[in-house]
């Protein structure tokens, strides 16, 4: 789909999409100041604890590629997987209630932002291990395929995780077996504090899948109407003949690897230019390209802002687990039997 | 004497040692820029990205090449953030490190430490939280240390790194900001345990972060005129049977504290063997069998607190005692 051709309703959907995470992350990162263990910073109380990973910046990715996906097609995250989870279409308020870590929450608190998942929409769940998410992936594409139809997995993961073994044999193994996989490379040219590319030998993520057989393209990972594009393309690709595609977006960290890293390993000058890059004022000046109104934006940001307090406000209030919560949900064979 | 925290400790130490022994190398992830905890601060500046080696997000990779080095001449330090992600490079320990020795008939040695820090660490849930020394120390040809204090975490590096066998090397998180006084020049054996507190009415053993709940809890004891005598194991395997079984011959009473799960812990094994030897009473006390919950209730659940510690203690001493 070109520019020329993108509805502006659809224009519109993808900015709102990508306001809702900018929304949620600003929010959560608020919630977890003076809260994270991270880095050696030392533990105070705050709402959100434990490392938080932002996605602020990489909104278009997220949105970009779950505007292709349907309610029966399966996604796998990262541990940067807010918008992820947003996008595919999770409740807000429930997904705030989780990263405080109250009864109310997707994962009934157990979770956390890294393992925040809504098995109901088909997210299976954000990882704290790097590449775990695409072996799982290729496992569920397996399922969707027996299960029959054209569903297919959206497997999200992170520049660094292509160094991991995983990586390779996930990528083969959906390529031998002609898996529906929809492999998203969220290139955002860091692992932690390291510099992706210094750790990276030859041509990167999309000449590895290449080579492996699993065709793709790469993407500005900044540019929704890019990245949505792209993954139309793919998905229907995926859809029509049952095979992985792979889909590199290149995009930018903007915040530290966790919420109390300040980054200080990298320039300004890297950081102010990502800035101007950023996905949303991309979208706002395309969007009035289209003939969208600023006035139409603004009501959008508006609209997010109050919706993310409310969550906010909600999940402040929302109740504690019980501690019996952390007796269930672990295994039915020799339940109750905690110690001996 | 200096006051180091925990890690700065520990980062000196390995300075210290990279400067004397030019066969010692360090890699892993964020190494360059000090490590994500700080544990290598300076020390590329130090030595040169040739010795303290930045490294892809490849674990089986890093610790598989580190036992390369080990098995071609060097003493590779190897950096997997927390045992949680050394998990990935399992069989490259248990296979290739802890075997290479013995397998090839004794021609190669396999000296290097592996550090994959333990613990909860608020707020980290079920993926960043574990306590896995008992699976470590399960296996042959492997050595298992848990530093508890910024002193340890000086002289048991260094000794570690000294010894020639593959070193399990388990920091745990939330010690990393704990200061006191570090004397540099003191040298550590691995396999000796150190006597934290004298007491007459049971053995407490434990290590890594429980040492100071158990401290806590042997404080409140006192109070109820239960005298605990408190024994902090530090090296996990070989664990110093000599100065267990000795405290134990005078207090007649043996309780092992851990944060690791108890069904299968390593107290389970201090408290087999010297219920073997010495016949006395014994009890373990760990985590329940759960994973770790993000919620402050649920991470609660999977604590061993200084009240339970003194409650086991309590019951332990309502045991009749023997062999004492
Ligand atoms: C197997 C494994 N190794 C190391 C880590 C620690 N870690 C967490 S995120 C991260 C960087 C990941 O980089 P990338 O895949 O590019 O994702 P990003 O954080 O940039 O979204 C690392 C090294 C981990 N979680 N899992
Ligand atoms: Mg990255």
């Amino acid at each position: 789909m070109s520019a020329i051709e993108m509805s502006l309703e659809h224009a519109l959907a993808l900015y709102r999409t990508m306001a809702r995470i900018r929304a949620f992350e600003n929010a959560a990162e608020e919630a977890s100041k003076g809260g994270v263990a991270a880095f050696g910073a030392s533990l105070a109380q705050a709402k959100v604890r434990g490392p938080l990973h932002l996605s602020t910046g990489q909104e278009a990715v997220a949105a970009g590629v779950c505007a292709q996906l349907r309610t029966d097609d399966l996604l796998t995250s990262t541990h940067r997987g807010h918008g992820h989870t947003i996008a595919k279409g999770a409740s807000i308020e429930r997904m705030m209630c989780e990263l405080f870590g109250r009864a109310t929450g997707y994962n009934g608190g157990k979770g956390g932002s890294m393992h925040i998942a809504d098995f109901s929409i088909g997210m299976l769940g954000a990882n704290g291990v790097v590449a775990a998410g695409i072996p799982i992936a290729v496992g569920a594409a397996h399922a969707l395929r027996l299960r029959g139809g054209d569903a297919l997995v959206a497997c999200f993961f992170g520049d660094g995780a292509i160094n991991r073994g995983p990586f390779l044999e996930g990528l083969n193994w959906a390529g031998i077996h002609r898996l529906p996989v929809l492999f998203v490379c969220e290139d955002n040219r860091w692992s932690a504090t390291t510099e992706t590319g210094a750790m990276t030998a030859g041509e990167g993520a999309l000449a590895r899948a290449q080579a492996i057989g699993v065709p793709g393209v790469a993407v500005n990972g900044n540019d929704v109407f890019a990245v949505d594009a792209a993954a139309a393309a793919l998905s229907a690709q995926i859809r029509a003949d049952g095979a992985p595609r792979f889909l590199h977006a290149v995009t930018y960290r903007i915040k530290g690897h966790v919420s109390v890293d300040a980054a200080a390993y990298r320039s300004h000058d890297e950081v102010a230019r990502a800035l101007e890059q950023d996905p949303l004022e991309l979208a706002a000046i395309r969007i009035a390209a289209l003939g969208g109104e600023r006035a139409a934006l603004a009501a959008i940001d508006a609209q997010a802002q109050a919706e993310i307090a409310a969550a906010v406000a909600a999940a402040d209030a929302a109740p504690w687990p019980a501690q019996s919560a952390a007796y269930t949900d672990i295994q039915d064979t020799g339940a109750e039997r905690w110690r001996d | 004497m200096a006051r180091l925290s925990y890690v700065q400790a520990a980062c000196n130490a390995l300075h210290a040692v990279m400067q004397q022994d030019a066969r010692v190398v360090t890699l892993g992830e964020d190494v360059g820029r000090g490590g994500v905890f700080g544990q290598y601060r300076g020390l590329q500046q130090a030595f040169g990205a040739e010795r303290v080696i930045d490294t892809p997000i490849s674990e089986a990779t890093i610790m598989g090449a580190a036992v390369g080095m080990a098995l071609a001449g060097l003493r590779p330090v190897v950096e997997l953030r927390v045992v949680d992600f050394a998990l990935c490079a399992m069989d490259e320990v248990v296979n290739q490190a802890a075997k290479a020795r013995y397998m090839f008939g004794g021609q190669g040695r396999v000296p290097l430490v592996a550090r994959m820090p333990i613990g909860l660490w608020r707020g980290s849930a079920a993926q960043h939280s574990q306590s896995l020394e008992a699976w470590y120390a399960h296996v042959p040809g492997l050595v298992v240390v848990a530093p508890a204090t910024p002193q340890d975490n000086h002289g048991l590096l260094g000794a570690a790194i000294a010894s020639g066998d593959p070193v399990i090397y388990m920091e745990h998180k939330e010690l990393w900001g704990l200061e006191d006084e570090v004397d540099p020049t003191r040298i550590e054996r691995l396999g000796v345990a150190a006597l934290r507190r004298p007491g007459s009415d049971l053995t407490l053993v434990t290590w890594s972060r429980t040492l100071h709940d158990a401290l806590a809890a042997a404080e409140t004891a006192q109070d109820e005129g239960l005298s605990i005598e408190v024994i902090d194991l530090r090296t996990i395997w070989p664990w110093d049977r000599e100065a267990v079984f000795a405290s134990v011959q005078k207090t007649g009473r043996l309780l092992v504290a851990h944060e690791a799960v108890q069904a299968g812990g390593f107290g389970a094994e201090i408290a087999a063997a010297t219920a073997e030897a010495l016949g006395v009473p014994v009890r373990r006390l760990g985590a329940p069998r759960i994973p770790v919950g993000y919620a402050p209730p649920l991470e609660d659940a999977a604590r061993v607190t200084p009240q339970a510690i003194v409650a086991a203690a309590r019951e332990l001493v309502g045991a009749p005692a023997r062999g004492a």
